[in-house]
């Protein structure tokens, strides 16, 4: 029984049904089932799936992002759970992400949010056109060791410059890694303005956050 | 709901053209090089001279052979099941035939294609979901000549799960291909139930018949299997150089066929087809690529479609001797034209240097084009109703409908996704694979394809009496041994 509630969840995310996915979590929870066992054995396996399935080409954008928002809903419930029991999920680390001040593109940043939140990141997702007072505020906070920032356009992708000089005047650039994308953003961009890393797709700034933090794939 | 069908003449043109066509077989009449088929022709009424071979043939008798042609059959697949309509305005596509080299990716150059070259096609072909049937692509240079057309379908056969289609070029060796045919669907009546074969039999320009394709036309009616009609008007050489010209010479010579293949047996299946070309002015070619070849296509699908038959053009290839842009862009523009027109068999796929040469990797990029002009062809269906207001409500402002589960119930049934033959990622990804161009590609997916072929499940005592039936054939021919295939 136990095991078949497990593994319905897991299938529920690889099925792109975040309701079942809430209501399978919530059917875990009353049938006794610890939050730490409900996430290793039935959220993290179905994500690991829809993953394995997204880089073998049989799943695409529409099929990750709706199984990330199962497994955020299924975490909003239990999370308080685990504080509850004053337990926690190791995390790999907590991220402050955001598209720059003049810039209201959402998308990639979204995804990229989503994606890493679906991977054990703690993500704080400020939105669109964010101003750099407000960012350094959050990475001051939460005490985050990741920052993202996105750029859609040539216009304001020197914004991720003026970020980073930011950090520096403020004493944050040796506590976070900061992770620079958008479409017109490049390897070489991210070298000459000293970010630490950028990515070219969500997947990608994925294993770069991990990179970052220290953890191989 | 699929986009109304692309037309090149008004209502009462199409008229003139069938009038016209009539009348053509009238005067000067149809050359018919085959003794049974005259003597058809004689019986039904009509004036046949026989010194010359040339018969007349009324406008009452060409009516009364079309009322009994059916507007629709299915070809089914080797295990019985129906994967292919031909009728209506559904589109099939299938490689083009018969190519006499292959193109070696490597070197660039045209050699002679061998038993492993086209079992290699074949399997390919079984891998790719864009292609809907088999054909007897190219002639394999290590057997016998006599016995050409029937080994390529033997090899096929061993290999293929799609139907086929294919073509004879002997008298007696149709009937030796429609024994292969038979044994693999179980009999000679389950094959004229459910056929697995198309044969193309190809009257010569101008209004000619020769004794072997008009034999095998009338094999085809006698036994039920499927004839495509495959005329080729050449506009400016062997035809009138005006288009609308092309396609009066094209409906005469498929009408004279309709007559000859009905009164043979009426009720048998048989298809509008043709190969025409405009012939190029400068080099003396048959371009494939040319408008004008595309225009006299949707000419003759347009009469084919008004006398409420089933239709096939060649179209989708290109003049091009490489895989390169020439060859994308004229490729795409014949699939796209033949999608839009709503030819139910259009071959071509894979064959470039016009009709002479196949390759691999030019197959697996055409199966990209047949992809979009397939969903081109499907057009835009009205998914939800009202259209727009609910979801758009839901969604207020917001712009992250890629997380909208109405996204994903949709996202696969609105959009063709094409595989990695086809690039769409940004510079740096493009890059980071290694920035390889599109034939690149194609090769390397190729071998990707070929891995995952899943064989037919033929029983061996069918295979066997396969191969001693080819072996006989080979042997009549002073061939001893066939090329051992590998299964």
């Amino acid at each position: 029984m136990t095991n078949e509630l497990l593994t319905q969840i897991s299938q529920s995310l690889v099925d792109g049904d975040p309701d079942a996915t809430l209501q399978l979590t919530e059917r875990a929870l009353s049938a006794g089932l610890e939050p730490l066992t409900i996430i290793r054995g039935g959220l993290m396996p179905g994500m690991n799936t829809v993953g394995e399935y997204f880089a073998a080409g049989d799943y695409f954008l529409p099929d990750l992002i709706i199984a990330a928002d199962g497994m955020k809903r299924a975490m909003e419930i239990l999370e308080p759970e685990l504080r509850a029991r004053q337990q926690a999920l190791e995390t790999p680390g907590t991220v402050v992400i955001g598209t720059v001040k003049g810039d209201i593109h959402e998308i990639g940043k979204s995804l990229v949010a989503t994606m890493l939140s679906a991977n054990g990141f703690k993500v704080y997702d400020l939105g669109v056109d964010v101003p750099i007072p407000t960012l350094i505020a959050k990475v001051k906070e939460t005490g985050a060791n990741l920052v993202g920032l996105s750029a859609l356009l040539t216009t304001t992708m020197t914004m991720q410059r003026e970020v980073i000089k930011a950090l520096v005047n403020e004493g944050l650039r040796d506590k976070v890694k900061v992770m620079v994308g958008g479409a017109p953003v490049t390897r070489s961009w991210a070298e000459e303005i000293g970010a630490d890393g950028y990515a070219e797709d969500a997947m990608g700034a994925v294993a770069l956050a991990k990179k970052l933090v220290g953890i191989d794939e | 709901m699929s986009l109304s069908q692309w037309k090149v003449f008004e209502e009462s043109v199409v008229d003139q053209i069938v009038r016209e066509g009539m009348d053509l077989l009238i005067d000067p009449g149809v050359r018919v090089h085959n003794q049974n088929a005259l003597e058809l022709l004689a019986q039904a009424g009509c004036k046949v001279n026989l010194d010359i071979q040339v018969a007349k043939i009324p406008e009452k008798l060409i009516r009364q052979c079309l009322a009994t042609t059916p507007p629709a059959f299915d070809l089914f697949d080797i295990e019985g099941q129906p994967v292919v309509h031909y009728g209506g305005n559904q589109i099939h596509f299938d490689p083009g035939s018969a190519g006499i080299s292959v193109l070696d990716p490597i070197n660039n150059q045209q050699r002679s294609p061998t038993t492993d070259d086209f079992i290699k096609w074949v399997k390919l072909v079984e891998t790719l979901p864009q292609i809907d049937a088999q054909s007897t692509s190219m002639v394999c240079r290590d057997v016998a000549e006599e016995i050409g057309d029937l080994y390529r379908l033997y090899l096929a056969l061993n290999f293929m799960r799609k139907p086929i289609v294919t073509g004879a070029f002997r008298k007696d060796t149709w009937w030796t291909m429609h024994e292969l045919l038979s044994i693999v669907r179980g009999g000679t009546t389950e094959l004229t139930e459910k056929p697995l074969a198309v044969f193309d039999v190809c009257p010569s320009p101008p209004l000619l018949w020769s004794d072997l394709t008009c034999q095998n036309l009338i094999d085809c009616a006698q036994t039920g299997v499927p004839a495509e009609l495959v005329s080729m008007p050449l506009s400016g050489a062997t035809a009138p150089v005006t288009l609308a010209a092309a396609v009066v010479q094209h409906t005469a010579e498929c009408l004279s066929g309709i007559t000859i293949h009905q009164l043979a047996k009426p009720g048998s299946p048989i298809i509008w087809g043709g190969s025409p070309a405009a012939f190029d002015m400068r080099e003396g070619t048959t371009p494939m690529g040319a408008a004008e070849t595309w225009l006299i296509d949707a000419g003759y699908v347009q009469i084919g479609k008004a006398l409420n038959l089933p239709t096939h053009v060649y179209m989708g290839m290109s003049d091009s001797k490489l895989v390169d842009a020439q060859c994308g862009l004229e490729s795409m523009g014949g699939a796209l034209t033949a999608a839009l027109i709503g030819a139910n068999m259009i071959s071509g796929a894979g064959m470039l240097d016009f009709e002479t040469c196949l390759s691999f990797e030019k197959l697996v990029i055409d199966a990209e084009a047949i992809g979009l002009s397939k969903r081109m062809a499907a057009g835009i269906e009205i998914r939800d109703n009202p259209i727009a207001l609910t979801v758009m409500r839901q969604m207020g402002h917001r712009g992250d409908y890629l997380s909208l589960p109405h996204t994903r119930k949709w996202f696969r049934k609105e959009l063709y996704i094409p595989s990695d033959v086809i690039d769409r990622g940004s510079y740096d990804a493009w890059q980071q694979k290694g920035s390889k161009s599109v034939v690149e590609r194609a090769a390397e997916r190729v071998n990707v394809l070929l891995e995952g072929y899943q064989p037919n499940q033929l029983p061996d005592d069918i295979r066997k009496e396969l191969t001693s039936i080819t072996l006989r054939s080979a042997r009549q021919f002073g061939m001893d041994e066939l090329p051992t295939i590998k299964l």
